[in-house]
């Protein structure tokens, strides 16, 4: 498949995804706007699905054979929480923790071992 | 009409731009393709955090089933809004498709929190017009992030963590709408539990399908319990 092509799809299947999540209740879920499990998935399923995104891409993100196995997204991760706490403004807890995560990517300081 | 959208939308316009702005920048800094694919994305797909998933999942060339898949789990928040919204769009007429295309977090928080007056199709065609306004702040957004990161030589090593942030972010302000740490954990469990025991490609449509089926026991356990919540079969 040609760049073009795969890239074509891709944004017709990301696009119908989204939009299916959109447009189901509208078209389905008329009927069962009150039924509990509905309800139950609801209330719930959001938090889990993003702790999930949080925690397999904060692994993904991070170098398992650093001195310090690990640091570097965790670090980053941490201060994303912190700041979130403190401030709750979503693009300043973003902002904080992706500059931290380069500055430690781009310097080496936990590859090469201050300490090792 | 207008002036009094662009001051309800003025909030969206300032998490919009720069959002969008980081979504253009990882498009032309991580992945080889043309800049104007960045705006064309959030012209057709129009999802913050799903046009971010979206980077990753273009760099590792995934699978289309699997991008469906990932795209329509990221986003199933949205079912949800749509069935509180049942009742306001029934009448919107030509404007209902686009209504529910450009149902985002933002916008949705904007409909379901403004107040309406009892003029019901004024009230559905300012619904329109902030929709509307608000894409074309992210799409700007994306425009303005796709061409600073062609044009602006700067080492981007790294920013990819901007998708992390965002999802430690998206998680902490689930955790204080629901006050229940319970789904964050069990979330966090079937990611550790898909990690170990799947190889990558397979890590999130396994964590998942885990998340989905703890979610269904717990329904379960509560609906077997009549004491917790009364008289509970229906």
């Amino acid at each position: 498949m040609s760049d073009t092509v795969y890239l074509t799809a891709f944004i017709a299947v990301a696009a119908a995804a989204t939009f299916a999540t959109r447009i189901i209740p509208f078209l389905f879920f008329e009927r069962y706007t009150e039924h509990p499990l509905v309800k139950h998935l609801g209330r719930f399923l959001p938090a889990a699905v993003m702790a999930l995104l949080a925690t397999v891409f904060l692994q993904r993100s991070a170098d398992w054979n650093a001195v310090l196995p690990g640091f570097d997204a965790i670090l980053a991760g941490v201060l994303v929480v912190i700041v979130h706490l403190w401030r709750r403004n979503a693009l300043l807890s973003i902002a904080a923790g992706t500059a931290t995560y380069m500055v430690i990517r781009q310097s080496g300081l936990l590859e090469s071992g201050i300490i090792g | 009409m207008n002036s009094l959208v662009f001051r309800l939308t003025l909030p969206i316009l300032f998490g919009y731009l720069p959002l969008g702005m980081a979504f253009g920048v990882l498009f032309t800094t991580q992945l080889g393709y043309a800049w104007w694919a960045a705006p064309l994305m959030g012209v057709v797909i129009y999802a913050g955090a799903g046009q971010i998933l979206a980077v990753s999942l273009l760099a590792a060339s995934a699978g289309l089933l699997e991008v469906f898949i990932a795209m329509f789990v990221l986003n199933a928040r949205h079912l949800f809004y749509g069935l509180s919204l049942l009742g306001q769009f029934r009448r919107a007429g030509w404007r209902k498709l686009y209504l529910i295309f450009g149902l985002t977090d933002e916008t949705y928080s904007l409909l379901t929190s403004r107040p309406r007056s009892q003029d019901t199709l004024k009230e559905l065609d300012i619904d329109f017009r902030i929709t509307a306004f608000n894409q074309v702040y992210w799409v700007i957004g994306c425009i303005l992030g796709a061409l600073l990161g062609r044009n602006v030589a700067f080492d981007s090593t790294g920013i990819e963590f901007a998708l992390v942030a965002l999802f430690i972010v998206l998680t902490i302000e689930q955790l204080k709408a629901l006050g229940d740490a319970f789904p964050v954990w069990v979330g966090a469990a079937a990611a550790g539990v898909a990690m170990i025991i799947l190889p990558p490609a397979h890590q999130l449509i396994g964590a998942i399908a885990i998340v989905t089926a703890v979610l269904l026991l717990q329904y379960r356990n509560l609906r077997a319990k009549p004491a917790a919540e009364g008289h509970s079969h229906v």
